[in-house]
């Protein structure tokens, strides 16, 4: 009895499989033309995490370019835009096979992204190979700029631009003299703890913590007893919001100065309203002028009344290049590689002025770098930090 | 119910099978080779799934390339089939595999990179059989004081030691240069037929190819090991290592000789995946691999090579390819989003049914099957 | 090297070591329960655990309290504790309970091989992390300060605070009470009979899965005030907290040696202790590495850890 159940589910096994395969047919392949004009149903691809641990950052940026692509659709319905999203969960090793298929889809004819360094050192070879223009709104290592690759835009300044700019504010402004640096590990928090350290000379002390960490009995009990007046953070903003609200609940009355990764509302939701305040962030960007109005309100409307979090801004900025570039007639991705490397515009969200050189960094006259306040459960402007 | 009959169908296609003529057999086989060689083309797989009403059912992944997706599975095939020796054939719980394969990677990233701090430039292939070498050999260093302890105590010390690899690692400072990692690894060597280098950075395929073949090559050592006086050994210890050793086997070799053969396999495949990569950094060695890489033995079927290549390939290749199902159900559902949390209900339910695995180790399968006996007549009399 | 960081700062890195180590202990008695009734590392305990973080912080919210709240007096504080406190357990060991019927108890029928528990536990963490990731939107969450810290006397040079006193406090009283009721009490003596053997437990007329529910129960009860704890003084939440935290639990049970309650708040306060110590002596980055060597070093001497596996055994 069995066995002859077992016959015939194996035979209905193989029929079914015969029978798929004789009816196999391919999918059709909607990418290669048809349309009625070449330059509609193109697409953009955000290239950074959505799921995972980094995602918090990456939703954001993702937010920026959807808003952005989004307004855009309203205005030209007839040839609209489409975002394509590339989910790399900040992981460098799932990055490749990411890339491959954007620059294998012939309607991709842009990438905001990579998010992350890592999975621009893989991904961007890639890109690079297949000529396909990118712009990264986070990927702040330097060495990304020297490795030759054509199709590389950076939108914001990298490490070296914001790490002394942060050193500097600490030494000019707040006159601080006993400064205790603390950084992550990461590239980008290590990064800009050592331009710091290089403005400053010599700190009170130094002290390193692991991303992800949540308890900081141990740095916060070494900053208490050194007595530092201003401590800064090298990181992103849940270990800073953390770190800080362990810090002020052991009695430590300081100042703390962060980066932009530190920039976001999470860090206030983290930290609390309280200990947030009179926090410095740097960050590469002008502040909200009557320009940028329009973008938090349009993206709390987008986005159930969220806050923009870090580079969400910058993301919806640089989307608006690739838009208007598609805008132009630019369909094909050397065209528009070309009109990105000439462009020179002030984004709407920043406020920055996007002209990029020739090895695809922001150009370093426009890059300016403010310092925010927390005030209130804000993060309001406090001054343009000079340069040098 | 259901189960009961899938089993007695496995075992039948696994009996008709033995009983097929040794040549139909290798027919069998070497077709299945082929098609594996054939697979990343897109002239091939695009052919792979079939319309559903206005939809197309593809098998092949549609949101990340496919060659891509393809290398990354035989990677974690093998793994599976690496950890398969450690954890199915001796019994011995790893948690901290990825920790080899962390060792095999930073090694050759070490010798060949220009920007390591080692500054040796080795070339790529030179560098290989050293990262098989040195993971072998911090296989045994590792085992030598820790494969005295049992069970749980030896997986919390696996996984500690996978821990410590990534927390090194990860230190900005130090000879791995943490997540800024080590970048312009070089490629295998080669050069196509189009005067291009073989390896590049724009496709998977040879590196896929690379790879089927290596873990052809592997097979066919670790099952002739496995059918040698020396996997019998192990299938000994495994069942019941107090009587194994009473019998005179000397279990503690044994079982070193299995964490080493394990660690050298995941050193070759830290190796080729750095070749591949160009750029590795701490970021790349998480925990959470370790524990899905034995996910994928388990699932697959802990003591079958067979299982372990079919575990692999599921673990991996499920969630990627779950990415881009959203569009087959027609609703804007973010597949990725939800990738994970579908492959844990997947394992839980794959292990209430069928606990011995999808291919089960025919052993393994036997007494699970007897300890099912055991439990049915008598439901509430506890099972150890 | 920074011997001056590290003796300078000996005492407070002490209270604050045992502080976090008494909230190991607390996570690690779940592992150690389980593991002493079913021979099983439950590994889905960590996501117990952050089940409990979250039921506390929802508990507070619905009782209007958010991270920008002052403190409040303390009528509506005890309220707001104790309601947490009960969420909080009462969340986790719901979860506990949930993963061991949905999880465990089909396989135990079914007298599933030890790895295939394992494999489970996995898909469990995973699809309860997940399920809290995607449902949270993958945010980190702060907590309302409710007991701003003060410092109530010193030692040594030492600030202890307040919070400091009722974390070591509660797990001190949690410890006990537990301990008095697997040693004392009728249910007790079930789950030590069960421990101990199983099969004679069962003809002696034990319903082993009652006991089993039972101690998923307790260690639920358990993770959930480490969670309530840890709300109160570390103030944060998200959806993958659980894996490290977890991980460090585990370790801690195994220091102590799994199995053995007392292990179990021994091995806690020693990983607690040797992390901060660490950070202090090396830095930082240490901190949890030296937590794993430790544990690997203590374990090739004393391979059943600390204290031995015991929790069928007369002693615990």
């Amino acid at each position: 009895m069995r066995q002859k159940l077992a016959r015939v589910l194996g035979g209905v096994a193989i029929s079914a499989l015969v029978i798929s395969g004789a009816a196999a047919c391919k999918a059709d392949s909607g990418n290669e033309g048809g349309g009625s004009s070449a330059a509609c149903d193109l697409k953009i691809g955000f290239f950074g995490p959505l799921t995972g641990d980094a995602a918090g950052l990456g939703i954001h940026m993702r937010n920026g370019t959807k808003l952005a692509i989004d307004q855009y659709n309203k205005d030209n319905a007839d040839c609209k835009v489409n975002l394509q999203e590339y989910d790399s969960q900040g992981d460098p090793a799932k990055a490749p096979a990411l890339a491959q298929q954007a620059v294998g889809d012939n309607k991709v004819v842009g990438i905001i992204g990579p998010a992350f360094s890592g999975e621009s050192e893989v991904a961007d070879p890639i890109f690079d190979e297949a000529g396909l223009p990118i712009i990264t709104p986070s990927a702040t290592r330097p060495s990304l700029s020297t490795k030759g690759w054509k199709i590389f835009h950076r939108g914001v300044g990298n490490d070296t631009s914001q790490g002394p700019a942060a050193g500097r504010y600490i030494k000019n402004v707040l006159k601080a003299d006993k400064v205790y640096v603390v950084d992550d590990q990461s590239a980008y928090g290590a990064g800009l703890v050592d331009e710091v350290k290089k403005v400053l000379g010599t700190v009170a002390g130094e002290d390193k913590i692991q991303v992800k960490q949540t308890n900081f009995s141990a740095v916060v009990t070494k900053i208490v007893s050194s007595g530092a007046t201003t401590l800064f953070f090298g990181g992103y903003y849940t270990e800073a919001g953390l770190l800080l609200k362990q810090l002020k609940g052991a009695g430590w009355k300081g100042t703390m100065v962060a980066g932009d990764g530190v920039n976001d509302a999470n860090f206030i939701k983290v930290a609390g309203q309280q200990v947030a305040e009179g926090t410095i962030l740097t960050c590469p960007c002008a502040p909200a002028t009557a320009a940028k109005g329009s973008f938090v309100s349009d993206y709390k409307a987008a986005f159930d009344n969220a806050e923009p979090g870090t580079y969400a801004d910058v993301s919806y900025d640089i989307t608006k290049i690739f838009l208007e570039g598609i805008k132009d007639g630019k369909s094909t991705r050397s065209d528009l590689l070309n009109f990105v490397n000439g462009y020179n515009k002030a984004g709407g969200a920043t406020g920055v002025t996007y002209k990029f050189e020739s090895n695809g960094e922001l150009d370093p006259a426009q890059v300016i770098v403010w310092a925010f306040k927390v005030n209130a459960g804000k993060v309001v402007p406090d001054i343009e930090i000079p340069k040098a | 119910m259901t189960a009961t009959v899938n089993d007695k169908r496995s075992a039948g296609i696994r009996t008709r099978w033995a009983a097929m003529p040794k040549q139909v057999r290798w027919v069998a086989v070497a077709a299945l080779i082929v098609f594996l060689y054939v697979l990343p083309n897109k002239w091939f797989y695009e052919y792979l799934g079939f319309p559903i009403g206005s939809k197309y059912f593809a098998l092949y992944t549609t949101s990340s390339d496919f060659a891509g997706v393809l290398f990354d599975t035989s990677v974690f095939v093998l793994l599976a089939v690496g950890l398969n020796v450690v954890v199915g054939f001796a019994g011995l719980l790893d948690l901290g595999y990825f920790g080899f394969y962390a060792l095999g990677a930073y090694t050759v990233a070490l010798l060949t990179s220009p920007e390591s701090r080692f500054g040796t430039n080795w070339p790529w292939l030179a560098a290989v059989p050293l990262a098989v070498m040195v993971a072998m050999i911090s296989g045994v260093i590792l085992g030598g004081p820790t494969l005295r302890l049992r069970g749980d105590y030896l997986a919390i010390v696996t996984l500690g030691f996978a821990e410590m690899i990534r927390l090194y690692a990860a230190r900005q400072d130090g000879l791995l240069q943490g997540q800024r990692g080590i970048p312009a690894i070089p490629h295998p060597p080669g050069t196509g037929s189009d005067g291009k280098p073989l390896f590049g950075v724009a496709d998977s395929k040879p590196y896929y190819w690379l790879m089927l073949t290596l873990i052809l090559v592997v097979l066919v050592l670790i099952r002739n090991l496995a059918n040698s006086r020396v996997g019998r050994a192990w299938v000994a210890i495994r069942e019941d290592e107090d009587a194994a050793e009473i019998m005179g086997v000397p279990t503690f070799k044994y079982k070193l000789w299995a964490f080493a053969i394990g660690a050298a396999v995941a050193g070759l495949t830290g190796a080729i995946f750095a070749g591949k990569q160009t750029f590795i950094n701490s970021d790349q060695f998480v925990l959470e691999s370790s524990i899905l890489v034995l996910a994928a033995v388990i699932l697959g079927g802990a003591g079958n090579i067979k299982g372990a290549i079919v575990g692999g390939a599921i673990t991996w290749y499920l969630p990627e390819w779950l990415r881009g199902a959203g569009d087959l159900v027609g609703v804007e559902f973010n597949a990725s989003e939800y990738r994970i949390l579908i492959f844990g209900l997947v394992v839980i339910v794959m292990m209430i049914f069928r606990p011995q695995g999808i291919v089960p180790n025919r052993r393994r399968a036997a007494e699970i099957e007897d300890r099912r006996k055991e439990a049915v007549p008598q439901e509430t009399v506890p099972n150890e | 090297m920074n011997f001056d960081e590290l003796f300078g700062n000996f005492p407070t890195l002490t209270i604050t070591g045992l502080e976090q180590g008494a909230i190991y202990a607390l996570v690690a008695l779940g592992y150690t329960l389980v593991y002493g009734v079913l021979r099983l590392i439950n590994f889905a305990h960590s996501e117990v655990f952050m089940v409990g973080t979250f039921a506390t912080l929802w508990t507070w919210q619905f009782l209007g309290y958010d991270q920008n709240s002052a403190a409040p007096a303390f009528g509506p504080l005890l309220v707001a504790i104790i309601a947490g406190l009960l969420v909080a357990a009462a969340a986790s060991a719901l979860t506990a309970v949930t993963v061991e019927l949905v999880a465990y108890r089909p396989l135990r029928r079914r007298n599933a091989p030890p790895l295939a528990f394992l494999i489970t536990a996995i898909g469990a963490s995973f699809v309860l992390a997940e399920s809290f990731g995607i449902g949270t939107e993958r945010a980190p969450f702060g907590m309302p300060t409710l007991i701003p810290q003060e410092t109530l006397f010193t030692v040594f040079g030492a600030g202890v605070t307040n919070l400091q006193m009722l974390i070591l406090g509660i797990t001190l009283v949690m410890m006990v009470g537990l301990d008095q009721f697997v040693n004392r009490s009728r249910l007790g003596r079930g789950i030590r009979a069960v421990a101990q053997d199983a099969d004679t437990a069962a003809l002696m007329g034990v319903n082993k899965n009652r006991v089993i529910l039972l101690v998923f129960v307790l260690g639920g009860i358990m993770a959930g005030v480490g969670a309530l704890l840890w709300d109160v003084r570390y103030g944060f939440t998200k959806f993958n907290i659980g894996f490290l935290l977890g991980l460090k639990a585990f370790a801690a049970a195994v220091l102590g040696g799994i199995g053995n309650l007392r292990g179990a708040l021994l091995g806690g306060l020693l990983l607690g202790l040797a992390e901060n110590y660490a950070a202090g002596l090396f830095g930082g980055e240490w901190k949890d590495f030296t937590g794993f060597v430790l544990l690997i070093v203590l374990l090739m001497f004393r391979p059943t850890g600390l204290l031995g596996e015991s929790l069928g055994r007369a002693r615990a």
